[in-house]
C-alpha cells in the first residue's frame, strides 16, 4: 500500500510541476492561437540555467526568478522574430528552438547533474524549515502544489486586467485590439514571453526535482502541453464556469498519470515518446470529433 | 476635417495583375459630415477606407486630419482617433469574452491597458444604459459571452464599443450588408441615432443604395478611383434612388459587371 501510495504522491508531484507547461501552452495555443515550439528549447534552457546555478552554489530558490526571465527572453526572441521578421508562427518557434539546443549544450553541456550535497529549492532551509519532518518524496509533493496553486491564481488574476482582457481579445479577434488603439504584435510577443518564461521555469522545477539536465530532455514537451490543455478543455467542454488554468493542471496530472500507469504495467522507456505521439493524436482525433473550433487546428 | 491629398494607390505594383485603384485622388470631409460612399465592385470604396485606417499602405499622397498629417502612422495609432464598424459582426467584438468585458476594453480605448482590474464594476449600471439605449433587450446579456449572440445583436454592440470613447470618425464599412433585412434597418437606424447624438463625423461605404439617399449629408458614388457623383445639402436631399440607380446602372455596365 505504501509503495502505490508514493507512485501516487510521485505521480501527482510531476502533474503538478508540468502543469507549468500546459499554463504556457494554454496561453500561447488556446489564448493566441500560436503553435509556439519554442517550449522545446525553453523548457531544458531553464533546467540548464537551474542546473549550472545549483552546482555553482547560488542560493535554491535564486534560480527559479532566474528561469523565468531567460525563459521570457526565448519567448522575446520567437515573438520578434514572428512580429517583426515576419516569419510564420510555426516557424519562429523552431528557429529558437534549434538556437536554444546549441545554447543548452554551451551553458550546461550534454549532461549536468546537481550532486547530492547540493541544496535543491525542496531541501532548502525554509522548506525544511517548515516541513522537515516530512519525507522527501511527500515534502516535493506540498511544495510543487503551492507552487502550482500560487501561480495559477496569479495568472488568473492577470486575465482579469485590463491588459490581460487584451491579451484574451488578441487571440480571439486581433482586428478588434487594433480598432482599440493597441499594437496586436506587441501583445503577441507578451503573451510569448510569459508562455516561455512558465515554461523555463517548469524546466527549473523538474531540474530541482530530478537534480539533472540533459540536453535532450525538452523534446515532445511541447506535445505534452498541447495534449494536458486539450484533455483538459476537453473534459471541462460544459463547464464554462471552469478556468482554463484550472484545466490545464487536471490535464498535466491525467496525462502524466496515464503515462506512469503505462510504465508500470511494463511499457519500455524508449517507447516512450511513441505512445506519447500515438496518445496524443487519439486525444486529437477524439477532441476534435467531440468538441468544435480550435482543437481541429492542431 | 478629413483630407485626402493626391492619394495613388496600386495594387501588385509591377506585376503583371497590377491594378491602379486611386490615382492622385482628393477628397475632404468636413465635421460633423455624413458622407455614404457606393459604387460598383472594385470601384475602390473599401480601400477608400482602408487608406483612411491606414490598412494598406499608399504608393504617394498625404492624409490630413485637423491639420495634422497622419499618412506615416501605423494602423493602430491611427485608430486612437477612429471607430471602425466592418462588415463582418464578428470583427468588431472579441467572442470569448463577456459583454462587460468587451465593453470595458472598449471603454478604456486611449488610455494605458496595465495591470488595474479590466472591469470597474462601478461602471455596469452605466453600460446597462447605454445597452438599453439600443433597444434590443443586451442590457441584461453583461455577463454573456458575445460568441453567443445574433450577427445583428454583435454588430449593435460593436456600433456601441467603437463609439464609445470620443473619436475623430466613425468608419462604416459595409456594416448592415452581413446582416438580414430586418436587422440590417435596425441596425442602420441605429447608426444613424449614434452618429446624431454624438455629432459624429462618419464615412459609411455601403451596397444599399436606398441607405445611402436616405441617410447621411453628403453622397459620394466611385467608379475606378473617381468620384462620379459627389452631392450634399439640399441636392442630396432631392436625390431619388432612381437617379442613382440608373447612373450606377451605366457605370456598372461600363466596367461589364
Amino acid at each position: 500500500m505504501n509503495v502505490f501510495l508514493d507512485l501516487v504522491a510521485g505521480t501527482l508531484t510531476q502533474g503538478l510541476i508540468y502543469a507549468l507547461i500546459s499554463y504556457g501552452i494554454f496561453i500561447t495555443y488556446k489564448i493566441l492561437d500560436f503553435p509556439d515550439l519554442t517550449v522545446d528549447g525553453s523548457f531544458p534552457l531553464g533546467a540548464a540555467v537551474t542546473a549550472v546555478l545549483l552546482t555553482r552554489g547560488a542560493a535554491p530558490w535564486l534560480t527559479l526568478p532566474v528561469a523565468v526571465l531567460i525563459g521570457a527572453t526565448a519567448g522575446l526572441c520567437t515573438g520578434l522574430i514572428h512580429v517583426k521578421a515576419g516569419v510564420r508562427d510555426l516557424l519562429a518557434g523552431i528557429i529558437t528552438m534549434t538556437a536554444l539546443f546549441s545554447i543548452n549544450l554551451q551553458l550546461a553541456g550534454s549532461n549536468l547533474t546537481v550532486p547530492r550535497a547540493v541544496d535543491t529549492i525542496f531541501t532548502s532551509r525554509p522548506v525544511m524549515a517548515l516541513l522537515g519532518g516530512v519525507p522527501l518524496l511527500y515534502r516535493k509533493l506540498i511544495v510543487s502544489t503551492l507552487l502550482a496553486l500560487v501561480i495559477k491564481l496569479i495568472l488568473d488574476a492577470y486575465f482579469r486586467t485590463k491588459n490581460g482582457l487584451l491579451l484574451r481579445a488578441v487571440g480571439d479577434n486581433d482586428t478588434l485590439v487594433t480598432t482599440l488603439a493597441v499594437d496586436k504584435g506587441r501583445l503577441k510577443i507578451l503573451g510569448l514571453m510569459i508562455a516561455n518564461a512558465l515554461v523555463a521555469l517548469c524546466g527549473c522545477l523538474v531540474c530541482h526535482e530530478q537534480r539533472s539536465f540533459s540536453a535532450t530532455m525538452g523534446t515532445g514537451q511541447m506535445v505534452f502541453g498541447l495534449a494536458a490543455v486539450i484533455i483538459g478543455t476537453t473534459i471541462f467542454r460544459r463547464a464554462s464556469r471552469v478556468k482554463g488554468t484550472t484545466a490545464a493542471v487536471v490535464g498535466s496530472v491525467i496525462y502524466k498519470a496515464v503515462i506512469q500507469i503505462a510504465i508500470s504495467l511494463g511499457l519500455p522507456a524508449n517507447l516512450l515518446k511513441l505512445v506519447t505521439a500515438v496518445l496524443f493524436l487519439c486525444i486529437l482525433v477524439l477532441g476534435t470529433r467531440q468538441g468544435k473550433g480550435a482543437e481541429r487546428r492542431a | 476635417m478629413l483630407e485626402l491629398k493626391n492619394i495613388t494607390k496600386v495594387y501588385n505594383p509591377g506585376e503583371i495583375t497590377e491594378v491602379c485603384v486611386f490615382r492622385d485622388f482628393n477628397l475632404s470631409v468636413e465635421e460633423g459630415a455624413f458622407v455614404s460612399v457606393v459604387g460598383s465592385n472594385g470601384s475602390g470604396k473599401t480601400s477608400l477606407l482602408n487608406i483612411i485606417c491606414g490598412s494598406i499602405p499608399i504608393e504617394s499622397g498625404s492624409i490630413v486630419v485637423n491639420g495634422q498629417d497622419i499618412t506615416r502612422e501605423k494602423e493602430f495609432a491611427r485608430c486612437r482617433r477612429i471607430g471602425r464598424v466592418y462588415q463582418n459582426p464578428a470583427a468588431g467584438t472579441s467572442p470569448g469574452l463577456t459583454m462587460l468585458e468587451n465593453l470595458s476594453l472598449a471603454d478604456n480605448k486611449g488610455k494605458a491597458y496595465g495591470l488595474r482590474r479590466g472591469v470597474d464594476r462601478r461602471r455596469r449600471e452605466d453600460y446597462r444604459a447605454q445597452l438599453s439605449e439600443l433597444g434590443l433587450g443586451l442590457e441584461d446579456k453583461l455577463d454573456v459571452k458575445l460568441g453567443s449572440l445574433s450577427g445583428g445583436q454583435r454588430q449593435a454592440v460593436a456600433l456601441l464599443m467603437a463609439t464609445m470613447t470620443p473619436i475623430d470618425f466613425l468608419i462604416l464599412d459595409e456594416h448592415t450588408a452581413a446582416l438580414d433585412p430586418k436587422t440590417a434597418e435596425i441596425i442602420m437606424g441605429l447608426t444613424d441615432r449614434v452618429i446624431r447624438e454624438k455629432h459624429l463625423t462618419a464615412i459609411m461605404v455601403t451596397h444599399n443604395l436606398r441607405y445611402a439617399v436616405e441617410y447621411g449629408s453628403r453622397l459620394l458614388m466611385l467608379d475606378r478611383g473617381r468620384a462620379v457623383l459627389d452631392c450634399a445639402g439640399e441636392e442630396k436631399k432631392n436625390l431619388a434612388v432612381d437617379d442613382i440607380l440608373s447612373l450606377f446602372n451605366r457605370i456598372s455596365i461600363e466596367c461589364g459587371n
